[in-house]
C-alpha cells in the first residue's frame, strides 16, 4: 500500500492544467505515478440544442492552437449530417487551410516551445530557456522560425479572414474563393519556408545524433499507432480512412470515420479529466495506441511529396522499417511533416481548380447523423453529431487528438518514475526526465494547450500523517 | 528605469489569446526589448515573482477551484491586471455550460457520451480541481483593464502592452475593441 505521496505541480508549462503525483511505498519504491489532466469544460453537453451550422464556430474555441482542426472536423461532420457534398475546389481550399495550420502549429512547437530545450539545452538556466533566450542566442534563426509560423498563419488568414478562429467553412463548402493575388503571395513564401524547415531538420538530426543514448533510454515502449492514410497507405491529413497498426508495424484494422464506434472506445480513470481512448476489441489498456507525428510516420508507408518522401525513408531506417518507438523522436517526425505540408501547399496551389469559384454545393440529403474525422496536428480528431430535422443538435461526441496519447503519456511518467526513483532521494535529473516524458508528446490538453520549455516543479514529500517532510523545488 | 515586468497565465480558455500574442511575429522582438517577460505559458518561470510584476494578464474564464487560486495569486502579485480576451472579460464560449446543470454536463462527458465504455464515471479524485459555475475574471478578483476579443487581435495586444509598458492605461476603442 502506498504510504507516501509526491506531488509535481504545476505541470502547467506543458499545457496549463496538469499535475503529477507519485505514490511511494514504505520501502521507497514507487507504487504508481499519475498524470492528472486538470481541466473540464463540457462542450459535448452545452452544444446540445445549438444549430449544426454553428458548430464550426463554437468548437474551434476548444483550442486556440489548432482551431482549424475543429473548424474543419465540424464542417465534415456537418456535411455528413446534412448529406451535403462540397465541390472539389472547396475541399482543396479546406485542405490548404489545414496545411497552413499544421505548418504553424508544428513550427510553433518545434522552435518556440521545444526549441529552447534543443538549442539552449535541457540544463540551461530556466530564466533564459525560452523564446526570448533564443533571440539572444540566434536572432536570425529565431526570426526565420517566427516567419515560418507566420507563413502558416497567413495561409489561414488569406482564406478565413483572420489567423485564429477564422470564418471559412459553411455546410456544403466554403464562403470564399482564393484570388490569384493571394495564391501568388502564398507561392512566394514557399522557398524561404522550406529553407527554414531544412534548418530545423538539421537541428533535430544533429541533436538526435548527439543525444542518442538518452533517446534510446527514454520512454521507449511498444504501442499501436493510428493515422489516416491515402488509399495506397501514404500519409493523409485531411480525408481518408483511419489505419491502426500494432507494435510490430502490421495492420490491425482500417476503417471509415462513420464506423469509429466499432473500433474505438474511451475509458475513464477517476484521477484524470482526460479520457483514455483504446482499440475496442483489445480492451483497456492493452488496446492503447499513439497518434500524432510519430504515429503518422509509423503508419504511413510513404509520403507523396518529393522532399518529405526522402526524409521519411531515412526516418524509416531508424528502426529497420519497424515502428520508431522513441518518444523523443516526435520532434523529428514533426519537422518532416512540416516539409510535407509545405510541399502539399505547392501542389494544391498548382491545382487547376484552386482558383475556381465553384465552392458551394447547396444540395441537401438530410441524414440526421454524421462523423467528421481528420488528422489534427497532434493526431486523429473525431466529431460525431446527431441532429433533428430543424438542424438542431441532439447529440455531440468529440474525441480529441491528445486524448489518444493519454495512456502513453501516463505510462511514460509512471515508467520514468519507477525507473529513476529508488529510495527517498529524488534528484533534479529525475524531475527533468518526468517533465520531458510529458512534453515530448506535445500534449495539447485543452484540446488542449502547450507550454514551453521546462515545467517548473515543486515536489513535496509527505509522511503518512500528511506532514511535509521534504521539499524539492525548481522554478 | 528597469523594464516593466509582465507575467501571464491561462485559466479556462483555449490558449488562443496567447497564440494571438505570438501573432505579433517580428514585433515580438520589440515587446521583448521593451519589457521583461517573466512567468508565462511560453517561458520557464513558474509563478509571477513574489516581489511583484507590473502587468499581469489572465486568459480564460474561471471554471474550477484551481483557476480561483491562480487568479488570486496573480492579483496579489501584479499592479495592473488585464482580463485577456472574451473568456476572462465575460466568460466567453465556455460560459455556455452555465445554461445546464453542472452535474448533467459532467455525466454527459464521462458517462453518457457514446464512445465512453460501460465503466464511465465522473472523476472525483481529490487531486483534481473542483468544477464550478463559469465566472468572468472580475467576479473573482478586481480587474484593471478589459481587453475583449476571441481572440483580441495582435494589433490590440501590441497596443495594450506597449501602452502599459510606458506607464499608460490603454483605451481600448475603435479597431482594438471587438467581441468576436
Amino acid at each position: 500500500m502506498a504510504t507516501q505521496k509526491i506531488t509535481i505541480e504545476p505541470v502547467t508549462r506543458i499545457e496549463g492544467h496538469a499535475k503529477i503525483t507519485i505514490r511511494m511505498n514504505d520501502d521507497g519504491t514507487v507504487d504508481h505515478a499519475y498524470l492528472h489532466i486538470n481541466e473540464f469544460r463540457g462542450f459535448e453537453k452545452f452544444c446540445e440544442g445549438r444549430l449544426l451550422s454553428e458548430m464550426a464556430y463554437i468548437t474551434p474555441r476548444i483550442c486556440g492552437i489548432c482551431p482549424i482542426s475543429h473548424h474543419l472536423a465540424a464542417a465534415k461532420a456537418t456535411d455528413a449530417v446534412l448529406g451535403m457534398t462540397p465541390p472539389r475546389p472547396a475541399n482543396l481550399l479546406r485542405e490548404l487551410m489545414h496545411m497552413g495550420q499544421i505548418i504553424q502549429s508544428h513550427s510553433l512547437h518545434f522552435f518556440e516551445l521545444a526549441g529552447p530545450d534543443l538549442l539552449l539545452g535541457f540544463d540551461a538556466d530556466p530564466a533564459v530557456r525560452n523564446v526570448v533566450g533564443l533571440v539572444d542566442l540566434d536572432e536570425g534563426l529565431t526570426v526565420k522560425a517566427i516567419q515560418l509560423r507566420k507563413y502558416g498563419q497567413e495561409i489561414i488568414a488569406a482564406l478565413g479572414g483572420r489567423k485564429i478562429h477564422p470564418t471559412f467553412v459553411v455546410p456544403g463548402g466554403v464562403n470564399k474563393a482564393l484570388t490569384s493575388d493571394q495564391r501568388d503571395t502564398i507561392l512566394e513564401g514557399i522557398e524561404q519556408s522550406i529553407a527554414t524547415t531544412k534548418v530545423g531538420l538539421d537541428i533535430i538530426k544533429n541533436w538526435a545524433a548527439e543525444n542518442k543514448k538518452d533517446i534510446d533510454r527514454f520512454a521507449v515502449f511498444p504501442t499501436g499507432y493510428m493515422s489516416l492514410v491515402t488509399p495506397e497507405n501514404g500519409l493523409e491529413l485531411y480525408d481518408g480512412k483511419a489505419k491502426l497498426i500494432g507494435s510490430d508495424g502490421n495492420e490491425i484494422v482500417k476503417f471509415e470515420g462513420n464506423d469509429y464506434l466499432d473500433h474505438i472506445a474511451e475509458h475513464v480513470e477517476n484521477w484524470s479529466y482526460l479520457k483514455f481512448p483504446y482499440y475496442k476489441p483489445m480492451g483497456y489498456p492493452e488496446g492503447s495506441y499513439r497518434v500524432g507525428p510519430l504515429g503518422r510516420l509509423n503508419v504511413a508507408e510513404k509520403l507523396d511529396t518529393p522532399m518529405a518522401s526522402e526524409e521519411h525513408k531515412l526516418f524509416k531506417q531508424l528502426n529497420d522499417g519497424k515502428p520508431v518507438e522513441n518518444t523523443l523522436l516526435y520532434h523529428y517526425a514533426r519537422m518532416i511533416e512540416v516539409l510535407f505540408c509545405i510541399e502539399r501547399v505547392q501542389m494544391l496551389l498548382d491545382d487547376k481548380d484552386i482558383l475556381s469559384t465553384d465552392i458551394l454545393n447547396t444540395k441537401k440529403d438530410f441524414k440526421g447523423e454524421g462523423v467528421g474525422m481528420l488528422e489534427a496536428p497532434r493526431g486523429t480528431l473525431f466529431h460525431h453529431y446527431k441532429a433533428d430535422e430543424n438542424e438542431k443538435l441532439t447529440m455531440v461526441n468529440l474525441i480529441v487528438s491528445t486524448g489518444h496519447n493519454n495512456y502513453a503519456m501516463s505510462h511514460s511518467v509512471d515508467m520514468v518514475a519507477k525507473e529513476y526513483i529508488n529510495g527517498h532521494e529524488v534528484t533534479e535529473g529525475i524531475l527533468n526526465r518526468v517533465e520531458a516524458a510529458v512534453r515530448a508528446h506535445d500534449p495539447c490538453l485543452s484540446c488542449s494547450t502547450h507550454a514551453v520549455g521546462q515545467m517548473p516543479i515543486i515536489i513535496n514529500f509527505e509522511d503518512t500523517a500528511g506532514n511535509i517532510v521534504k521539499t524539492i523545488k525548481r522554478d | 528605469m528597469a523594464k516593466p515586468k509582465i507575467s501571464s497565465d491561462w485559466l479556462g480558455g483555449c490558449s488562443g489569446c496567447h497564440m494571438s500574442f505570438l501573432d505579433l511575429d517580428e514585433r515580438l522582438l520589440d515587446v521583448f526589448a521593451l519589457t521583461d517577460i517573466r512567468a508565462t505559458p511560453i517561458t520557464d518561470l513558474k509563478h509571477p515573482d513574489e516581489d511583484g510584476v507590473d502587468v499581469g494578464l489572465l486568459e480564460g474564464c474561471i471554471n474550477n477551484s484551481a483557476h480561483i487560486e491562480v487568479a488570486k495569486m496573480m492579483r496579489e502579485r501584479c499592479k495592473i491586471l488585464v482580463a485577456f480576451g472574451d473568456c476572462a472579460v465575460f466568460g466567453g464560449v465556455p460560459a455556455m455550460r452555465n445554461f445546464f446543470d453542472l452535474d448533467e454536463v459532467m455525466r454527459c462527458g464521462y458517462i453518457n457520451t457514446i464512445s465512453t465504455d460501460s465503466e464511465g464515471m465522473v472523476p472525483t479524485d481529490p487531486e483534481l480541481a473542483v468544477p464550478q459555475r463559469v465566472q468572468s475574471l472580475n467576479e473573482v478578483v478586481k480587474v484593471d483593464v478589459f481587453l475583449p476579443g476571441c481572440p483580441p487581435s495582435a494589433d490590440a495586444i501590441y497596443y495594450t502592452l506597449t501602452e502599459l509598458a510606458q506607464g499608460r492605461i490603454p483605451l481600448i476603442t475603435g479597431d482594438y475593441l471587438n467581441w468576436h
